[in-house]
């Protein structure tokens, strides 16, 4: 059976790199060959997406690993972090509306961010004490409550911030686009990818380098085990909800500095990151990563490779990924079975 | 767990003539009701109770009888919709206007619909619990863009202006003809699923949510037997999609996003997600806490009016999900325990008012194996 999955993925491949390379005639970025320029940036806007995917997802993930709670609430923190980040950018500005590039220094998008993914972690921290310790070890109904706190803060969103989409201001500094040799590339997206580089790699140090980021993996393998230690596990799960719910607030502030925040845009999110980590599998940062650059290319890919007029249908790829991922591995490129 | 398989195996006692009594009366209650009411109240309430409960009861019985807490059927009652739609306006909206006959267009509509919940629980059904829950989401969500941005079938602007057949009428018209129709489906389907959870596949479909590993070594098979669930649930939530078409008279993508994916688990968890009769239950409720949140008292006071619908349910759920998480059915099953002689209960199996919670943590029981079918026998 693994061999016949083999061949089947690489054919996959190797006709969709046929079809990029040489056949992809008529498709807003027509193929390689003709336009390389096109492709450079569609690879671009595919790893740039994808690093935000994974900076979202991770929070994911961790929490998922280590605790086995699905925290659905994970979009609202999200766009929870995106609302705080805007308010404390006006605060900044001293603007209201209309802030433009030239208004905002470096500082003024950095210190929101960082208090904005300060409240979100804080926020899922409380949730994670007030209502889901006590249910330790109900995955489903854990679940449930996240469902819960995540209708209600969707709701009390629009009512506090409106139903009208808002944008984050970047820095005047990277809110421009490079031309290099040919290709003209938004500086804002390549900052993203490098943020998202450094919290890939501060995570991974944390978790392989550090003596919490030991203890944490541990838990992930075997929770009363840890416990039985003597190490206070409580503890743990609760530097896990912070960190997780910390990174879904920051991934609100880039995400709705690079696309907007609206209502809608937390389910939107939960959509993505559940998307990556059923794909790369539950619970794993490799996963994480894995899922997060296969879902970027698919959605940068598909709508610039299909026919002009079919590129409304490139949601179906997505469905197509996790179908197939799902098919071959049922938990994730990278998940083990329960 | 819990009273679902109770049914099947408890012996007749005094408990369950009441629970039977109690459902003949609620029938016969649903019956003479538009009688009294207004023709807001038959539509409003009950029609869009009603068929809000048949979509719920396909939710509650993957969950209750085959462990599986889906959140895809919401968009299966909405494919139902949109092929009905597109199959039978004639223009002046998005879609394909294929100008069916509009019992043509049902048929087609149900049709398709189950054939697409074969499919997606084909694929869904290889994983348990939470990771089910997950992957069904995303089905939901990804159903959702899809309608949105395939212009080909609708589009965000939805389809609008479908017909009905001349019996049913419009809703504006004739509110009782689709009211009562609503309610025939409620009880068909209502009787159907009971009765399916006792047939052999029932009961394999209950081993297996209690223990698959054990079931799959005996040599059932689970995949099939969950995929089959998967697929009845997706053609009852097809009949669900009929009705709200008919309803409604247009859909669009709204009609099955996230806010409506949760609500009919909202829905489906008030009620009680381990009881078939939640579903209507946590329905009624459902639309009666959005069509008369506004006349309560001290609401509006504290900031919660209307527009804050969503916050007011999301309260209702958590406490709900807090407190009692087999819902309205459970609360109102310790009342009645509460009320009544000792004696009587000696005949109801022990293990159905358990306050931990077992209906909520289906899907993690089903994974750990730990057999709550033995923890029932064995008290």
């Amino acid at each position: 059976m693994q061999w016949i999955a083999l061949v089947a993925g690489w054919s996959v491949a190797a006709i969709f790199a046929a079809w990029v390379l040489v056949f992809a005639n008529g498709t807003p970025a027509e193929p390689l060959v003709s336009q390389p320029g096109d492709f450079v940036k569609v690879l671009l806007n595919a790893l740039t997406i994808a690093g935000l995917y994974f900076i979202v997802a991770s929070g994911f993930t961790l929490i998922f690993g280590l605790m086995r709670v699905v925290n659905l609430a994970h979009g609202s923190f999200f766009l929870l972090g995106g609302y705080i980040a805007l308010e404390f950018q006006k605060l900044m500005v001293g603007k209201s509306r209309n802030i433009l590039g030239d208004d905002v220094g470096v500082f003024d998008w950095v210190i929101p961010l960082l208090l904005a993914a300060m409240i979100a972690g804080i926020l899922g921290l409380i949730m994670q004490q007030v209502f889901l310790r006590w249910f330790q070890g109900q995955d489903m109904r854990e679940t449930m409550i996240t469902i819960a706190i995540s209708v209600i803060l969707a709701d009390m969103m629009v009512s506090w911030f409106g139903g009208i989409g808002v944008d984050i201001q970047w820095p005047g500094l990277i809110d421009r686009a490079i031309t290099v040799s040919g290709v003209r590339y938004s500086v804002s997206r390549l900052f993203m990818l490098g943020v998202a580089i450094v919290v890939g790699v501060a995570l991974w140090a944390w978790l392989q380098k550090t003596r919490t980021g030991m203890v944490i993996r541990a838990g992930v393998d075997d929770t009363s085990m840890v416990q039985a230690l003597g190490i206070n596990v409580q503890l743990v799960f609760a530097l896990a909800f912070f960190v997780g719910s910390a990174l879904a607030g920051m991934g609100g502030v880039m995400g709705g500095s690079f696309a907007g925040l609206a209502a809608g845009v937390d389910g939107q999110w939960l959509l993505n990151s559940i998307i990556v980590v059923i794909v790369g599998g539950l619970g794993s940062l490799k996963g994480a990563l894995a899922g997060s650059l296969l879902l970027g290319v698919v959605t940068a890919f598909a709508p610039s490779y299909l026919p002009a007029g079919f590129t409304n249908y490139s949601i179906i790829f997505t469905f197509v990924l996790l179908g197939a991922v799902l098919a071959w591995r049922p938990y994730g490129l990278f998940g083990t079975p329960e | 767990m819990t009273a679902a398989d109770n049914n099947a195996s408890r012996p007749r006692g005094r408990v369950v003539t009441f629970e039977r009594a109690l459902l003949v009366f609620a029938v016969a209650l649903l019956l003479v009701l538009p009688a009294f009411t207004s023709d807001f109240f038959v539509s409003f309430v009950l029609t869009q109770g009603l068929l809000l409960g048949i979509a719920a009861a396909s939710l509650i019985f993957l969950a209750a009888y085959g462990g599986m807490v889906s959140l895809a059927q919401t968009l299966l009652f909405g494919v139902s919709g949109f092929v009905i739609g597109n199959a039978v306006t004639t223009g002046g909206s998005k879609g394909l206007n294929l100008g069916l006959d509009p019992w043509l267009g049902v048929a087609l509509g149900v049709g398709i619909t189950t054939v697409l919940a074969f499919f997606l629980g084909a694929v869904a059904s290889r994983s348990t619990g939470l990771y089910f829950l997950m992957i069904t989401l995303t089905f939901g969500v990804i159903g959702f863009y899809f309608f949105g941005q395939v212009t080909t079938f609708s589009g965000f602007g939805g389809i609008n202006q479908v017909r009905a057949p001349d019996f049913v009428g419009t809703p504006g018209q004739f509110p009782e003809r689709l009211y009562f129709l609503a309610l025939a489906v409620s009880v068909i389907v209502y009787v159907v699923l009971r009765y399916i959870a006792r047939t052999p596949f029932g009961l394999s479909l209950q081993g297996i949510r209690d223990d698959h590993v054990r079931m799959s070594s005996m040599g059932y098979n689970v995949w099939v037997h969950r995929t089959l669930a998967f697929t009845l649930a997706g053609f009852v939530a097809s009949l669900a999609g009929v009705l709200f078409i008919w309803w409604n008279r247009q859909i669009d993508p709204a009609s099955i996003g996230m806010g409506e994916i949760l609500a009919l688990l909202i829905i489906a968890v008030i009620g009680g997600i381990n009881r078939l009769e939640g579903a209507w239950v946590g329905a009624i409720v459902f639309v009666m806490v959005n069509n008369y949140v506004r006349d309560v008292p001290g609401l509006n006071q504290i900031g919660l009016t209307e527009a804050r619908f969503n916050t007011i349910i999301g309260l209702i759920f958590l406490i709900i999900v807090l407190l009692s998480p087999d819902g309205f059915i459970g609360i109102g099953q310790r009342v009645v325990r509460l009320l009544t002689p000792r004696a009587w209960h000696t005949s109801q199996a022990p293990g159905s008012d358990s306050g931990s919670g077992p209906s909520v943590t289906a899907g993690s029981r089903s994974d750990s194996g730990s057999g709550s079918a033995e923890t029932t026998g064995n008290k």
